[in-house]
Order: C-alpha cells, then structure tokens, then sequence
C-alpha cells in the first residue's frame, strides 16, 4: 500500500460541558483527498467535533478540550473560525450563513472582495478601496463552476430556492485559494434528489483535485456512493472505523443504534393490543418549521401506547402539534369517529384529546405563574372545570379550593418537588417542570393523550419517573397514549407498536420488540437497499 | 441573643424593602417627608389631604383603565387618549342633548361607553396586528386620535351656546364648563366635611365599584384567561384560547374605563378640556400604575390605589410645600421627573411586579 501524507490526524479527543462528557476519546485520520463520512444518531457528538476542528467559538468558552489535532504533521489549535479559515478549514454549516440581501457574487467573496486603488486611498487608507465587480465575479464564477452547478452570480440569496442557497455557500469554501479540508454538515438534507446528485458527484471531483471533505449525513446511501471511510459515533465515542469497500448499510446501521437495552424497561411485558381504533390519522400535512410533515396515514387503537420515532427533522413532532392546531394543518384526522376540526385548538381539547409539547417553556408553561394555575388553567378554560357557577353560570367565578385541591393530588401522585402549589413555575427543575406539564395533560381527563420528547433536557431519575406516570396512567385510566421521542430505546421499553417518521411519512410500523437495526433501517431511509442488499 | 435580634429585624426590614420595592418607597418617603415639612411652610395638611383625596378620586379610575391591557398583555397602555376622546364624544353629546344634573352624568356614561367599545374594538385590533410593538404603536395612534379630534372639534354640529366659540357660533371652545350639567356630581355625593377635611365619598365609590368589577372580572373564567394570554401567549392558544378575541376584549375594556375615568375627572374639575386636553392624561396614568408596583406585564388593584395616592400626593404636595419653602417653581420639574423617570425605570427594568 502507498503510503499518502496525512492530512488531519485527531488523537484522543475529549470534550465536557461542565462535566457533562459529551467526546470521549476521539482518534481518527483523513488522507488528502480523501471522503470521510461520519454518520451517528442525535447527539452522538458529531456536531462537537466539527466544532472543534473549526475554531468554533462556543468550545472555546466552556473550556476547550483536551487532545490534539495535526493539520499535515503540524499540531494545531484554532481559537477562532479565523485561524480555521487561515489554515485551510472550510465548513459548510447546516444553518445558512448568507446574507440574504446579497448577491451570490458579493457572498462568495465577501471580505475577500478584490479591490481597486482610487485617489482616496492615499489619504484614508486601503478602507477607501473600491471594489472591482469584474474580478469579483471571475472568482465567483470560477468557484461555480469548479462545483460544476448552474448558479447564476448575479442572483439575491433571499430569492434562491433552498438548494442553490446550499451551493453559494459551499462555493465560497471553494473560493479560498489554500482549501484543504471542507467540512459539510447534513448539506444534502435540504436539497433535492437530483441536487444531491449533483453535490455528490461535485464532492468526488473536489476529492479528486486534492481536497479532503468530511461528510455528515443521515442518509447512508450518499454515504455509500461517495465516501472512502467511514467514521460511525455513538455516545462521543467512534464506535466503529469502516472501509467502503467492507462494509455494507447493514453493518453501518448496527454500529449507529445497536446498543443494548439498558435500565428502565423492568417489567414491561408484550402487551398485543386487539382493540378497536380510536383515531385515524389521513394523509396529514403539517407545516412546522424544521419538522414539516408531507403526508402520514396512522392508526391507533385504543388503550395502546403508539410510540412515533425518527430523526430530527424528519417530522415527527409535527403530527402532535398539527393535530392539536398548534401549526397549520390539513388532511383528515377522525377521533372517536368524529372528524376533529384542524387548526382548532379548543376542539381538540373538548374533544378530548390532550397533549404535552416538547417546548415545555414555550408552550406548555405560565413560567411566572404558580403552579395550581398551570395545572387547573386548560381544563378550566376547555372543560369549565375547577368554576363556581353564579347567577345561572353568566358569572363564572374560579374555584380556589378545587384548584388547589387538584394541584396538590398531582404534586402528590408525581412527587413533584416545589415549596407550595403557589410557586412559580420557573422556580423548579426540568424534570418537575415536565411533570407539571403531564399533570396540566392529565387534569384534562383525555380519552387520549399526546406527549411529544417527555424526557428532553431532563436527568436520568426524573426520565424513569415520567415514563413510569406515563406508563402507570395507560394501565389505570386505560388512556390511549401517543408519545413522540427522539430516543428509541426510550419508546421500546415505553410502547406497544413505533412508528418510525421519515422525510414527513412514516417509514414503517414495527412492534416496540423488533431489533434496533430494524428500526435503523427505517429511521436512515435504507430499508429497500437492505434487502436489495440481502438478495445479492 | 442581641445579635440575633438585630439579624431577625435586619431580614424583616430586607424582606419589607424586596416585597415593597425600594422606588415606591422613596417615593413614599418623600411624600412623607412633604407632609413633614408642610407645616413649616405654612401649608395646611387636612387641607393637603382633602386635596390628594379630591385628585385620587380624579384620576384613579384613568389609571384603573391600565391594568386589562397589562393584563392581556399588550404592556401600558399609552393609547389612553383613545378612551378619553370617547369619553369626550360622551360628554359632549350628553351636553347637547340637553340632559341636565344628574342624567347628564348617566347619559354621559352611556354614551362615553358606547363610543369606547367601538374605538377600543378598532383599537385592538390593530394591535394585534403589531404584537411586540404594542407601546410604541400605541403612542402614536394616541398623538393621531388628539390631532385628528382636534379638526373634528371644529367641524361636528355643535350648536350648545354654552359649548361653541362665542363669536362664531360653530366649533367646540377648548374648554367648556361643566356647570349645570354634571359638575360636582360625584364629589358631593354623600360628601363628608370634617373642618377642612374634605372626603369625596362619591368619587371614591364610584372608583370602588370599577375597582370590584375589574378585581372580580379577574378572577372569572374569561379573566384567568386574559392573565394567562398575558403570561404566555401561546400556552393560551394551546389551551383553546382566542389570544386576539382576549386581547381585543382587554383593549375594550381599558378604553372604555379611559372614557368613564375622563368623565369622573371632568365632573370634579369643572371642565371638559378639547383639543390638546387629552394629550397630556396619559403619561401620569402610565406613571401612577408604575409607582404603585406595576411592571409592564403584571398589575393589580392594589398597585392601581397605592400607585395613585403616592402620584397625586406628590402632585399635590411638591407645588404648595415647595413653593412656600423655595419660592421658585421647582415643582413642576420635580413633577416630570418622578413620572417620567417612573416610565424609564419601569421599561428598562421587566421584573416582577410587587404587591
């Protein structure tokens, strides 16, 4: 084997925040002009580790890391994005970062704009320049068409569709003289099929010419097509180092979410749930930014908790929130053989229907009021509950004592930590914040209730205490229970049946005892190829 | 044994100082403090006290106008002069109608009332268009309101001799008196006279049953609701809450309690003041609720009385005691900078309210 110079070398990697370990232990080479992949669940570290071999700003501040990272044998350490940038970093960010007032041109060279000398100069410095609009789009043109895209200079950013804003951002990666290393976080994600395409096929001719890229996607197809090795992270470890030509989907998907079940699950038993629907969900559509839902057909029966999982941004917490009105909504959702109306959210609610939002500060609490308003406030005004009616109910005057009455119950039955139930919402922890929230859900009563990320942002002993309410109120109250959650193993020890969210639709339905690589597949879209795969 | 004391009174004075907020009570000190040394100058304290007494009942209910908005909210509301104009309209109309005494007061009421809900309706609904921007647009849609009545002043068909120019016959005077119609009313009504200690029980009655009706309307269904939309906007519309229906209902009602508030003020002034008049009613009636521990998302009753006692104590207190003591006019600046700097702290500072 010939032995190519390494590019980029990173040896033994860590990274807390504030103790709290999110890379552990990171080693891993890349060779000039070399595809590296890196592919791993939410909140395996990927993100963390680019941020640092970018300079990125927030690691610096919570304390740096520890380990080293050789750019061609010199070991680096970057302190801003400047020094990245300097040393032959380009990344590629999943946010945009294009002023959207601007030209492609005046984004791909900005602050790199060649300039003209002009008699002011003399007198006020080289700030005077002006700028030469020819040679600016020579280099803008250039850059384009080294990416080999059809992308016109002259177009203003905010009217581009999403795909060329994508290419204008990698151009101006490209447009750096010195670029060795280009860094694209999930650029395919809002692209189309065919504009993928085209990226892919650019990536591999960019390689080709001497460039490095490390590639971060979900999409393990892409991954296949173009990436020489392949890095899978889990838990801010590199769990495995594959070689393209050795590996298949299949594997890549075990290393990504095949871990053991672990804590929690206890008790829980196979339930086969046989009972009749109690909401049907067709061809829904949600618009909610960053989680748009395109068309989902769904079932649930009664009594049974329907997990619903998937990737972020793949739609899955848009459903709960397009079917309660939080977002605009549209398609037919008949509950109870009843059509609820979309976009309502007080039908909903009378319904009886109730759902716990994953924005637990911004939707599901009154942060600066006291805990008996946050728990008695929605059944009061959906249901007329907790109200002394008076002069034949024209005056509905509130109810302290039940408020209070109900508010302690469920600070008692959570075990919700709080000084009274006149405390301020803001003044408790996560955890008991969301139990709050699960208690507001539950005052309602509802014949079926929705709670999207329960366990998000919480410590591991207040998750086990959310998920045993959640699972205890199933059981006793005989609630049907839709639970979304970006965490599989949570939904398999929580559910009866998973359905995993892909691209706005849902991949597939599987009971919550099928294998972590099944629901791998379904999660990285890879399904088909597996089985093509197998067939071969 | 002593030093525990001490630690236990410094806690309660700390306590006392957190819970009262320390600008309401320097401005409680100063007041004090003014009606300490008003003896020095001569000036008399029952008659002060008649004085602030007299002007609690004049301003209070404007400055009750503020707490449905904050409630709701869309912040304070600088937009008061919508209120008053409909309570100007009511006034006026009352007037040329020929309703005299009492039922001129009543028919005032009524008719202020009427025009309140239909420019508090509009009112609202253009808030809501600009969420966010709730104060700033406000500002402006009271300097619009001013301007534009002051043309339609000059144009309605005003015929009323004791209301139109003289020496024209057409257009509104700028002020016109009250005399005949409905002055006094309120103030002497079951009024009790103790040397000079005036008490206008009428006008702190009628500021009671507005002050009861706001106090139960929050607690109400519909109340809980406005405090909530106030509170977090969109946990309201998860609940099943109208945000925009509340928010306009909460503008209503504080239009319409500015043009019942501009009449009860008129009645024990003498005189419904035109054109400008209205510009200059809000800002003390933002300023007042601040004093009395608003903050701009939070108010009560309570802040609305203490906030109005302590404002037009001052108001009261600083010209006659600072005058006799000086003998220049500082008072009126003293005045401005107390309400103003009122609203400036107030703005800059979004904590809580206190009670």
């Amino acid at each position: 084997m010939k032995e190519t110079p390494m590019l980029l070398e990173a040896r033994g990697i860590k990274k807390d925040f504030f103790g709290n370990v999110v890379l552990k232990d990171i080693n891993f080479t890349l060779e000039k002009g070399q595809i590296l992949g890196l592919v791993g669940e939410n909140g395996a570290g990927k993100s963390t580790l680019m941020k640092i071999l970018f300079g990125m700003k927030d690691i610096s501040e919570t304390g740096g890391y520890s380990g080293d990272i050789l750019l061609d044998g010199q070991k680096v350490n970057f302190s801003s994005p400047f020094d990245a940038l300097a040393a032959g970093i380009g990344m590629v960010h999943q946010e945009f970062s294009l002023l959207p007032d601007f030209t492609a041109t005046e984004n791909i060279v900005l602050n790199r704009e060649s300039e003209k000398y002009n008699v002011l100069t003399e007198v006020f410095g080289s700030r005077m320049n002006t700028l030469d609009r020819k040679d600016m789009r020579k280099t803008a043109v250039e850059a384009i068409n080294r990416l080999g895209v059809e992308l016109s200079p002259e177009m203003v950013v905010s009217e581009m569709p999403v795909g060329h804003k994508q290419f204008t951002e990698i151009s101006r990666e490209l447009s750096r003289k010195n670029m060795k290393l280009l860094i694209l976080d999930e650029p395919t994600a809002v692209l189309t099929e065919k504009e993928a395409e085209t990226l892919l096929v650019t990536m591999k001719k960019l390689a080709a010419s001497g460039i490095s890229i490390i590639f971060i996607t979900h999409r393990l197809g892409e991954i296949m097509e173009v990436c020489d090795k392949i890095l899978v992270m889990r838990d801010g470890c590199i769990i495995s180092e594959l070689d393209k030509d050795k590996t298949n989907v299949k594997e890549i998907t075990k290393a990504m979410v095949g871990r053991e079940v672990k804590g929690l699950s206890g008790e829980k038993t196979d339930r086969v749930i046989d009972a009749p629907e109690i909401m049907n969900i067709q061809s829904l559509w949600v618009n909610m930014p960053g989680e748009f839902v395109h068309n989902v057909n769904l079932s649930v029966k009664k009594g049974e908790i329907l997990g619903i999982g998937g990737l972020a941004g793949q739609g899955k917490l848009g459903i709960p929130n397009g079917i309660m009105g939080l977002y605009q909504a549209g398609g037919k959702v008949v509950f109870d053989n009843e059509e609820i109306n979309l976009n309502d959210p007080s039908n909903c609610l009378k319904k009886g229907l109730a759902f716990v939002s994953e924005d637990r500060r911004g939707v599901g609490l009154l942060l600066d009021e006291s805990l008996e308003w946050n728990v008695s406030f929605t059944a009061m005004q959906a249901q007329d509950k907790y109200l002394k009616k008076y002069l034949g109910g024209l005056v509905k005057w509130r109810d302290q004592k039940a408020i209070e009455e109900v508010t302690q119950k469920y600070i008692d039955e959570l075990k919700i930590k709080c000084t009274s139930s006149k405390q301020k919402a803001k003044a408790l922890s996560g955890g008991n914040q969301q139990k709050i929230c699960l208690a507001k859900a539950f005052a309602l009563e509802p014949k079926l209730l929705m709670v999207s990320e329960p366990t998000r942002g919480i410590d591991v002993g207040a998750k086990a205490l959310v998920l045993e309410a959640l699972r205890k109120y199933n059981r006793e109250a005989g609630t049907t229970i839709i639970m979304v959650s970006s965490e599989l193993e949570e939904l398999r020890t929580t559910c009866d049946r998973i359905a995993i969210i892909t691209d706005g639709k849902v991949a597939g339905i599987l009971p919550a005892s099928a294998s972590s690589e099944e629901f791998g597949y379904l999660m990285v879209g890879a399904h088909e190829m597996v089985e093509k795969g197998e067939e071969r | 044994m002593s030093e525990t004391n001490e630690k236990s009174v410094k806690s309660i004075v700390n306590n006392f100082i957190a819970s009262f907020g320390w600008p309401r009570l320097i401005i409680a000190l100063f007041l004090i403090m003014l009606f300490v040394i008003a003896p020095l100058g001569g000036v008399s304290i029952t008659q002060s006290i008649s004085d602030v007494l007299q002007r609690f009942g004049m301003n209070s209910i404007m400055v009750l106008a503020m707490v449905p908005m904050i409630h709701s909210g869309c912040g304070l509301n600088f937009g008061l002069p919508v209120g008053i104009i409909a309570g100007l309209l009511g006034g006026t109309i009352s007037m040329q109608l020929g309703f005299t005494g009492p039922l001129s007061f009543v028919m005032a009421v009524l008719i202020a009332s009427f025009f309140g809900i239909i420019f508090g309706w509009a009112y609202g609904v253009l808030l809501n268009k600009v969420k966010g921007g709730e104060m700033m647009i406000a500002t402006y849609v009271g300097y619009a309101i001013v301007s534009f009545m002051c043309m339609m002043w000059l144009l309605l068909p005003y015929n009323n001799p004791q209301m139109v120019w003289g020496y024209k016959g057409t257009g509104l005077r700028t002020t016109i008196s009250t005399e005949g119609y409905y002055l006094h009313i309120l103030t002497d009504f079951l009024q009790i006279k103790i040397g000079n200690l005036v008490i206008p029980t009428g006008s702190l009655l009628f500021f009671a049953l507005f002050a009861f009706l706001m106090w139960a309307f929050l607690h109400t269904k519909k109340g809980t609701a406005m405090t909530a939309v106030g509170s977090n906007p969109i946990f309201a519309r998860a609940s099943g809450i109208n945000v925009d229906a509340t928010r306009t209902l909460s503008v209503i009602m504080s239009t319409v309690l500015g043009a019942i508030g501009i009449l009860a003020y008129q009645q024990a002034f003498g005189f419904i003041q035109l054109y400008m008049g209205p510009f200059y009613m809000a800002l003390p009636a933002v300023s007042a609720i601040l004093i009395g521990g608003a903050s701009v998302n939070k108010a009560t009753i309570s802040n609305v009385i203490i906030g109005t006692l302590l404002y037009q104590g001052i108001v009261t207190m600083t010209p006659s005691v600072m005058n006799s003591l000086v003998h220049t006019d500082m008072s009126e600046v003293i005045r401005i900078i107390v309400s103003n700097g009122m609203i400036l702290y107030a703005l800059t500072r979004k904590t809580e309210a206190t009670k």
